[in-house]
């Protein structure tokens, strides 16, 4: 590594089910303007473009990155789209900071998005692939039964998925660009709402958001002139593993462990339970929180549901996860994963607003994509070093 | 050598069409919008930039600073071609079903060219240059198809009126893709058992784990697969989910259930669908055959198995499956 790197800007849009008063270019911008205008720069400063989304086939746009350039100031800049399924907002930003890190650019605007209401995900995720039954069913369909054998390998008790998904809608309360703000959320709503893949109920699923989200990421030497705090990157990490493998652990992936374990000593981090103020992880699923509680050494195996039981993941608990919401209150699917990385920013740099967890000095930010194959990671704090 | 003959060899690889088709509906935002709106009602507009430059069709925002463009100007319905590709056979969905050109035409009053269909006689009568006029379609409904093509010269057809509407906002953009999808000779292979009522599974010749379906190689040594191994069409549910969920595209009657089947002789599951027992009453462990179709009605696809249905016995210890989740 040549130089540090750190966040300066962040931006988002107001997420919601429909913008249907912006055009793709338009919903990309409204993110790097608010990130632009946090870093308190314009887009000449911009050395380098990179952006990230799910597949092409999502939204039917091919090579956005090059039909995108004009909205992002991009013409004559160098500019990138990375490509790792649901994690591609994380490993988005991961390409971003490396590219600084490297010293090869000083600011690198980055950028992801969805519109998921000019698709059906469902659809794009559920081919009528020749020579096998149609028979999954969206990304639901495809987690569930890892779910259940969650489920009985911890023992946890049923409620625990009705506990997070009431968790993070109550948070998103305090998230002005949330996509859904139920404010009369609670246990027997989430309980009575219909079971959509059993064992997941509708309650207890993300949404389908449009929306975006920005960083500018800058070197050492030009986070220094930056008006607001910066947010360190003390680590990156990404890891991947094959989709099926004979005795392939599901419920607790093996890349996932690496990607933490990886990032963790990078940071310096030895106990991440004690050492982590605040996390932002990606939960589609509500019973992924106590999933991956363990599967990034926040837990030990079989052990994280006890930690959403007893509150320890609330806003206000000594572990606060997702206090933006997180990707069950928010879900434009490419963006999802670059949400987390900037909202551990915004949290290390003091600017999450309402949902600012107090005192918070380290930040992880994770997502996870294809089959439980794909994770991105990273580590963010208030100090450089 | 050993363990490195391909038992799929002399297996023909099967293929199948497969088409992959969405209508997608698309936000246009405020400038596109616009621009559609001008051409149902007869009109082609563009954006003027910082810098004074006329953008047709126009950008949201300036490709030379980045900047969101200016005032709409409108422009004339004549323009010069800059440059030319002659269509000898046209496809479905293309313009014109004769044979045209598509050209790229910088209007009267703009600074950029847009593409466009130009129905000349024949290549002949096309140069870069030349003068061609919009003819309009008499149905406009806010699209560029609202303009059906350009015609050499300059002659302005006036466009027919449209009744008043609210501004385009959206679009409905159709994509259609036909592919051939080949199956793989290991993959062929394996279908061609089930035609005849058999699961063909290959052991990794490293790790010795059993692959059904098989793949050319083992995902974790990484080395081609060797002998061919025939698996038992009964095995354990190690786990599984009940569908409720309708969704564009669906051909499952709900509600369904499908399970991860761990094929007795298998080390990884197959997905399938488990029935012949209330849904309720379908767990993790349960003993299950598969219920083929009848011989003559098999095809090369595991949906010549039925499902999956409960053989009665006892249910497995989770112990027996527990590393197969």
């Amino acid at each position: 590594m040549k130089t540090r790197c750190a966040v300066i800007g962040v931006g988002q849009t107001k997420h919601a089910a429909k913008r249907d008063d912006l055009s793709l270019a338009g919903l990309v911008r409204e993110a790097a303007l608010r990130a632009l205008e946090d870093a308190g720069l314009g887009w000449a400063d911009i050395d380098a473009v990179v952006i990230g989304k799910a597949p092409d086939f999502f939204e039917g746009v091919m090579m956005p990155e090059s039909f995108l350039a004009d909205a992002l100031g991009a013409v004559g800049k160098p500019m990138m789209r990375v490509h790792t399924a649901g994690s591609v907002g994380g490993s988005t930003a991961i390409v971003a900071a490396h590219l600084v890190e490297s010293g090869v650019h000083e600011r690198v605007l980055t950028v992801a998005f969805e519109k998921q209401s000019e698709s059906d995900a469902m659809w794009a995720l559920s081919p009528k692939y020749p020579f096998v039954p149609p028979l999954v069913a969206g990304a639901g369909g495809f987690f569930a039964p890892i779910i259940r054998s969650y489920m009985r390998r911890s023992g946890a008790p049923v409620d625990v998925g009705a506990v997070v998904a009431v968790k993070d809608r109550l948070n998103a309360l305090k998230n002005p660009y949330a996509h859904l703000h139920m404010a009369d959320i609670s246990l027997e709503k989430v309980k009575a709402s219909p079971m959509l893949w059993d064992p997941i109920r509708y309650l207890e699923t993300c949404p389908s958001s449009d929306g975006a989200c920005a960083m500018v990421l800058a070197s050492e030497a030009a986070a220094k002139r930056a008006p607001n705090a910066p947010a360190w990157v003390r680590g990156t990490s990404v890891r991947s593993e094959p989709a099926q493998f004979a005795g392939r652990n599901q419920v607790n992936p093996r890349a996932g462990v690496e990607c933490a374990a990886d990032v963790y000593a990078q940071a310096g981090i030895t106990k991440p339970r004690e050492q982590v103020d605040v996390a932002e992880i990606y939960v589609p699923f509500s019973w992924f929180e106590p999933m991956w509680l363990e599967n990034l050494g926040f837990a030990d195996e079989g052990q994280g549901w006890r930690m959403t039981l007893d509150g320890v993941t609330a806003l206000g608990g000594a572990l606060p996860i997702n206090p933006s919401g997180g990707v069950l209150s928010t879900n434009p699917i490419g963006a999802s994963g670059m949400i987390r990385f900037a909202e551990a920013a915004q949290q290390v740099r003091g600017r999450a607003g309402e949902h600012q967890v107090a005192g918070a000095r380290t930040a992880v930010g994770h997502a996870y994509g294809g089959a439980s194959q794909f994770f991105a990671m990273w580590v963010v704090s208030s100090a450089s070093a | 050598m050993e363990g490195k003959q391909d038992v799929a060899e002399g297996s023909e690889a099967l293929t199948s069409p497969y088409v992959l088709e969405y209508t997608y509906r698309r936000s246009l935002g405020p400038v596109v919008g616009r621009f559609l709106t001008g051409l149902r009602e007869g009109r082609i507009e563009g954006v003027r930039t910082a810098s004074g430059r006329v953008l047709v069709p126009p950008t949201e925002y300036d490709p030379e600073s980045g900047a969101a463009v200016g005032d709409f100007v409108s422009v004339g319905v004549s323009g010069v071609v800059q440059t030319w590709s002659w269509v000898s056979e046209p496809r479905k969905g293309q313009p014109l079903d004769r044979p045209f050109a598509w050209a790229l035409i910088k209007l009267d009053g703009a600074d950029t060219a847009l593409l466009h269909a130009v129905d000349a006689p024949s290549a002949d009568a096309m140069r870069s240059g030349m003068r061609v006029t919009v003819r309009w379609r008499a149905e406009r409904v806010g699209s560029i198809h609202d303009i059906a093509c350009f015609v050499p010269g300059d002659e302005v057809q006036a466009a027919e009126p449209v009744a008043p509407a609210e501004p385009v906002r959206r679009m409905k953009s159709p994509v259609h893709m036909d592919f051939t999808i080949g199956a793989g000779r290991t993959l062929s292979r394996f279908l061609e058992g089930v035609v005849q009522g058999k699961l063909l599974g290959r052991r990794c010749p490293t790790c010795a784990k059993v692959y059904v379906p098989p793949k050319g190689a083992c995902p974790t040594c990484g080395v081609p697969f060797a002998d061919e191994v025939v698996v038992s069409d009964t095995g354990t549910v190690t786990s599984f989910c009940i569908v409720n969920v309708p969704f564009e595209g669906q051909t499952m009657k709900l509600p369904y259930t499908y399970g991860s089947v761990l094929l007795d002789g298998a080390d990884i599951p197959i997905l399938h669908l488990i029935s012949g027992i209330p849904a309720d009453e379908v767990r993790m462990g349960l003993r299950v055959k598969a219920e083929w179709l009848p011989e003559g009605e098999r095809q090369p696809t595991l949906a010549s198995i039925r499902w999956f249905a409960p053989t009665g016995e006892a249910d497995a210890p989770y112990e027996s499956y527990a590393e197969h989740q």
